[in-house]
């Protein structure tokens, strides 16, 4: 490439960068705006945090919301695991394929359909045997385990194929029982791979807004179903301190991990 | 010639577990998907071809089983009838296909140029701008979203800035648009496009383009011969991956759209919980795995002829 192309090509992604990162910088800076529009630039106040803060609706929903991600992510790690190790680890038997198209599937299906048909099942399992009662944080959980045991499979599968198998061999040579090698050898080698899929359901799971909708019960509304609801009538200045903490805590999260991989590099 | 030290394959602690074993370890995911994913499926297909009726549930049941033991199935295909006779869905389709199309198509224009800057660089840096593509993502879906509706809105930020400079006399109707779903769609779904991008661009040798150089080809030529061609995989890729959940989505329109951006996915969340029109919305979600299902299969094929 010449130099002008290839200025021209850094101008573009300087661009594409300040695309993704602009609008919520600028959501950040809001969020110590007195104001409660967002047309003009008042004075600093720490308002809009006391206000999230003292907000308990939105409190609970989180408290909700957290509960609900840690359950059914740690759900979905073991059911994901499982899953990958029969993918990757098994000769072929008869419905592979199916099981295989089955783990998948739910990662292209939309959002709206998962949510719908599972509530449909709520409904009919409701209608034949009286549980649930009422859909609730139980049904919630289901859905978003059902979701996330795609992306751990996916994640767990590749750690399962490019490992070194001689190490499972050694430990069957010199006896010990399959079990004994899964826990011991194998589990503590993918246990990194696990872990990335525990976060990514977690993250999954805080970010569902529409499965949530249709399988939650009154008892169990979730932060996003709150944030939702209360977008749909416009902005809101609370929500901006919110997106401020997020990003904190994801920076921090970030900043964390680098220097955990920077060490461990060394 | 046989390897001399492959003699048969070598034991994993799998081959030494029983049928039972691995039946065991097997049958815990397969049971969680039949019951809540498949089983959900059929209900959806089910529902479907039943009576919407006032009850709870909404619906008539297709099988009903007669004191004598005989079993009646009755299929209404009316809720699909529907769905090809009231414009109101025909438009929702086409309003669908169009905004996930145009989305589709500006992050490839977007994504491009950004993917093929990322992949040329080295590979330390390349690393970086990668994690910068995916960071945004990991904020909240929602907050992305509203991040757009702070912007947009008629007391939002950018009619701030015009009205304060009086660029404009009065706000400008940016939310509540076409324009504006697309753009939260793109903004949303814009690493999905540059990722893969990225990977297959850093994959085509380099050696290509300098013997391309050095016999006197031009850039763009180039560009246009080798490159382009060359990640090919990659546009596909991406554009499937921006494309499925574009034309699925309910929260980008419901927010940053008006009434003309009534998507697929706007119309079932309608007719199931404002309408109660159980059928129709689950007649309309199996119409919506449907445009899921033609992009991937074609995917899957065009993987299958280039190996």
């Amino acid at each position: 490439m010449t130099g002008t192309s290839s200025r021209s090509l850094k101008v573009i992604l300087v661009f594409g960068y300040a695309f993704l990162y602009i609008p919520l910088l600028i959501i950040v800076l809001f969020s110590f705006n007195k104001a409660q529009l967002m047309t003009t630039w008042t004075e600093f106040s720490l308002k809009w945090y006391r206000a999230l803060f003292s907000d308990t609706v939105m409190l609970r929903a989180a408290w909700t919301s957290l509960r609900i991600a840690a359950i059914s992510a740690t759900i979905a790690i073991v059911l994901g695991t499982l899953a990958a190790v029969t993918i990757v680890r098994f000769q072929r038997f008869r419905g592979k394929a199916i099981f295989t198209g089955l783990v998948t599937a739910p990662l292209v299906m939309p959002d709206i359909v998962t949510g719908l048909s599972l509530l449909l099942l709520f409904v009919a399992i409701q209608q034949l045997t009286g549980w649930p009662q009422s859909r609730g944080v139980a049904t919630v959980i289901i859905a978003h385990t059902t979701l996330a045991i795609a992306y751990v499979t996916a994640v767990v599968q590749v750690r399962l194929t490019e490992f070194d198998r001689s190490l499972e061999e050694a430990a069957l040579d010199l006896g010990a029982s399959p079990l004994k090698v899964f826990f011991v050898i194998t589990l503590p080698l993918i246990a990194p791979a696990v872990a990335v899929g525990w976060l990514f359901a977690f993250a999954l799971s805080l970010d569902d807004v529409v499965i949530a909708s249709f399988v939650a019960g009154p008892g169990a509304t979730t932060l996003p179903m709150v944030i939702f609801s209360s977008l749909r009538l416009g902005m809101s200045p609370t929500i901006n301190a919110l997106t401020t903490i997020l990003i904190l805590f994801l920076s921090l999260g970030v900043l964390a991990a680098a220097i955990v991989i920077h060490k461990t590099r060394r | 010639m046989k390897h001399p030290f492959k003699k048969g394959r070598r034991k994993t602690p799998y081959d030494i577990l029983s049928r039972r074993g691995h039946a065991l370890i097997a049958v815990i995911p397969y049971a969680w998907l039949l019951v809540f994913f498949l089983i959900p499926c059929l209900f959806l297909l089910r529902i479907s071809l039943s009576d919407a009726v006032l009850a709870r549930p909404p619906y008539t049941n297709i099988l009903s089983i007669f004191p004598e033991g005989l079993l009646q199935i009755r299929l209404n295909i009316g809720s699909y009838l529907t769905l090809f006779q009231d414009e109101l869905y025909q438009r929702g389709v086409i309003t669908s296909l169009s905004i996930a199309g145009l989305s589709t198509l500006c992050c490839l224009l977007i994504g491009y140029p950004m993917a093929y800057t990322i992949a040329r660089s080295s590979e330390k840096v390349r690393l970086i701008l990668q994690l910068l593509v995916i960071l945004p993502f990991w904020t909240s879906f929602l907050i992305r979203v509203y991040a757009w509706i702070a912007l947009l809105s008629p007391t939002g930020v950018i009619n701030g800035l015009l009205l304060r400079f009086n660029l404009i006399a009065e706000p400008l109707a940016l939310m509540q648009t076409p324009f504006a779903v697309c753009l939260g769609i793109v903004y949303a779904y814009l690493p999905f496009m540059v990722l893969p991008l990225c990977v297959s661009i850093a994959r085509i040798d380099t050696e290509l383009l300098d013997a391309a150089h050095d016999l006197g080809c031009r850039p763009l030529k180039t560009f246009l011969t080798i490159t382009l061609p060359l990640s090919l995989s990659g546009m596909i890729a991406g554009s499937v991956l921006v494309f499925i959940p574009a034309i699925g989505e309910y929260v980008i329109p419901e927010l940053l759209g008006g009434s003309e951006t009534l998507t697929i996915g706007r119309i079932v969340w309608n007719e199931f919980f404002v309408n109660m029109s159980w059928p129709v919305a689950s007649a309309l979600s199996i119409l919506l795995v449907f445009f899921v299902v033609l992009p991937i299969s074609f995917w899957q094929r065009w993987r299958e002829m280039k190996a």
